[in-house]
């Protein structure tokens, strides 16, 4: 037990230093991989919450995500605001879009709530779409620049950092509280926790909206790292890659969120020099591990070691 | 006056659409638990398949031949060879789904481009039919009437026939009709390929009016899904309330909202939820 929490937080303090380092080892490519793997790690971590901790599998949360993008790049470009305001109207915008996502889905459960959250996202996509005047359609709106501080690309990679694990601490502090454990209690069984006293539709109505602003707050990130918005960044291929991360790193185990955006980031950046395929990539991606590492790739992994190491030593 | 009736027919005409396409999701997802989230991907190559055949061969109606029987096939290797394989966990299945709807469409994309395609109407139904004082496209006519006729032929199948009351039995207590000696997997299979080939036929009629682009399959998904919401799983009835309802909606949304049409369909599917959570045919 002492042995594996020291291992634990040997791994901690190697990650910590390697993530501090990399702005001084890498050049400005990685480094925007690098950024963009913590983000949408983050992203991924938003959507665990919901699938580890509920039991709520979302289709929504690119919505989420991309809300928070849109009044941010509205803010900045159109209104011409601070962007330290943008930014906290962004996340507060995602605040909104999922508590009346949140209100609408709690009553489901299973594949509803997955269809649910898909529909309504589907109809912020529909939005960012056609209300032209304000979303710039399909041109997006471009021109997001970044707080003055900020301007350069190694502070931005440190402030993404900063805010990025101080989100997941606060993921981390989120989940083991009561009321995250209460979440679990409802993934495990409803109608237990029901009878137990706990108002589940309220619990989960405020669970979703707490996921939804850790989605809002990478959503923010994003826009000021690639300094545009546009209808993808709702659109329902976002809610499923950000999906799929946190199911390549095993639902229910947070930190492999980050595995997750990492595999399928570098992925993405690897076939692109080759293809212009991604999507059917991604929908291979998500066809094999459906098919064969539901668990993830870090269950698979241990899965298979431990089968291995059955096979080597039948003793123990 | 007049303009309000074209649109009321044109509201129809949409309905009748998008029943043909809710009717077969709702029929899987009845049945199989499966929610086809491809469903949107059959439709849009089942309309460029037609699209193929009826060019080269000139013929319309070999062109619903090829897109109900090429979807159909397609419907068959999804159930057969991908989902059969996961084992029961509806969510895994859902997701699976997904990723083939992904696959799907990018392989539309590089065989059909991404321009807008129209299938070619013959002549037989251009041009637009006299009904009293005003005047209506006879191909959105047609539209209507194949959606009254597949709603016909369906409520026979689901009320009149054993393979429909083997369905409903199915989507009320599946073990059940196991117990019976049942073969469900091949009751799944035809579902799935009916199913199927509704989206097909539907992507035929629909890519002769509102024409074939990327991008359509995951429209008429929505309009399935919310339809589907509203009517409640493996209901025809639902299906065919849902449709109208959506159908109208997305079309005065259309004319008095043009911006937020997309936001207009759910505020029906917002007030039931509340309400009835199954939707307004649904059981448990």
């Amino acid at each position: 037990m002492n042995q594996s929490r020291a291992f634990r937080w040997g791994l901690l303090v190697v990650a910590a230093v390697f993530l501090l380092a990399v702005p001084h080892v890498f050049g400005e490519y990685p480094q925007t991989l690098a950024t963009e793997i913590l983000i949408y790690g983050l992203f991924a971590m938003s959507i665990d919450i919901l699938a580890g901790y509920a039991g709520r599998t979302s289709l929504g949360h690119g919505a989420i995500f991309g809300a928070a993008g849109y009044v941010t790049a509205y803010c900045v470009v159109t209104l011409g605001s601070d962007p330290w305001m943008a930014m906290l109207l962004g996340v507060l915008a995602s605040v909104v879009v999922a508590a009346i996502f949140g209100a609408l889905a709690v009553r489901t459960s299973g594949v509803y709530f997955l269809l649910l959250t898909l529909a309504l996202g589907m109809v912020v996509w529909g939005v960012t779409y056609r209300w032209t005047s304000v979303t710039g359609a399909e041109n997006g709106l471009r021109g997001v620049a970044r707080p003055d501080v900020l301007t350069d690309l190694d502070t931005y990679y440190y402030f993404v950092l900063a805010v990025v694990a101080a989100m997941v601490a606060i993921i981390y502090r989120f989940v083991h509280s009561p009321f995250g454990q209460a979440l679990q209690g409802i993934k495990e069984s409803e109608s237990r926790m029901r009878t137990l006293g706990y108002n589940v539709p309220l619990m989960l109505a405020v669970g979703f909206t707490l996921s939804g602003l850790f989605a809002g707050v990478a959503g923010v990130l994003i826009v000021f790292l690639n300094n545009f918005v546009s209808p993808n960044s709702v659109s329902l291929a976002l809610s499923t890659q950000g999906l799929l991360m946190a199911i390549l790193g095993g639902v229910g185990t947070l930190w492999g969120s980050f595995i997750g955006s990492a595999v399928i980031i570098l992925l993405q950046n690897v076939v692109s020099f080759y293809t212009e395929r991604w999507m059917t990539i991604l929908g291979l991606l998500f066809v094999l591990t459906m098919l064969f590492a539901p668990e993830g790739l870090l269950g698979k992994g241990r899965a298979l070691s431990r089968r291995w190491l059955k096979k080597s030593s039948p003793e123990s | 006056m007049i303009g309000t009736f074209i649109q009321i027919a044109n509201a129809l005409s949409f309905s009748a659409l998008l029943f043909i396409v809710a009717s077969g999701f709702t029929l899987i997802f009845g049945l199989l638990r499966v929610v086809n989230l491809a469903h949107g991907s059959l439709y849009l190559i089942g309309g460029y398949m037609g699209m193929v055949v009826t060019t080269a061969t000139g013929s319309f109606l070999l062109g619903f031949a090829a897109a109900a029987l090429s979807i159909a096939v397609l419907g068959y290797g999804l159930d057969r060879w991908l989902l059969s394989r996961v084992s029961d966990v509806e969510l895994n299945q859902v997701l699976l789904t997904l990723g083939v709807a992904m696959i799907l469409n990018d392989l539309a994309l590089v065989v059909w481009g991404g321009d807008a395609r129209s299938i070619p109407v013959p002549d037989m139904l251009r041009g637009a039919v006299r009904m009293g004082v005003f005047f209506y496209p006879k191909y959105r006519m047609l539209v209507i009437v194949a959606g009254v006729v597949i709603f016909a032929a369906l409520w026979f199948v689901y009320n009149r026939t054993k393979l429909g009351a083997l369905i409903r039995a199915g989507v009320d207590d599946r073990e059940m009709v196991q117990a019976m000696g049942i073969n469900i997997r091949r009751l799944f299979v035809l579902t799935f390929m009916l199913g199927s080939a509704l989206a097909g036929v539907a992507g035929m009629l629909g890519g002769a009016f509102l024409t074939l682009y990327p991008g359509a399959d995951a429209e008429i998904l929505v309009y399935a899904l919310a339809i589907v919401i509203i009517g409640g799983r493996g209901s025809l009835a639902g299906a065919a309330i849902g449709s109208l309802l959506v159908g109208f909606l997305a079309n005065f949304g259309q004319i008095w909202l043009p911006e937020l049409s997309y936001f207009i369909i759910f505020g029906p599917m917002a007030l039931l939820l509340a309400f009835r959570p199954l939707g307004l045919f649904g059981r448990a």
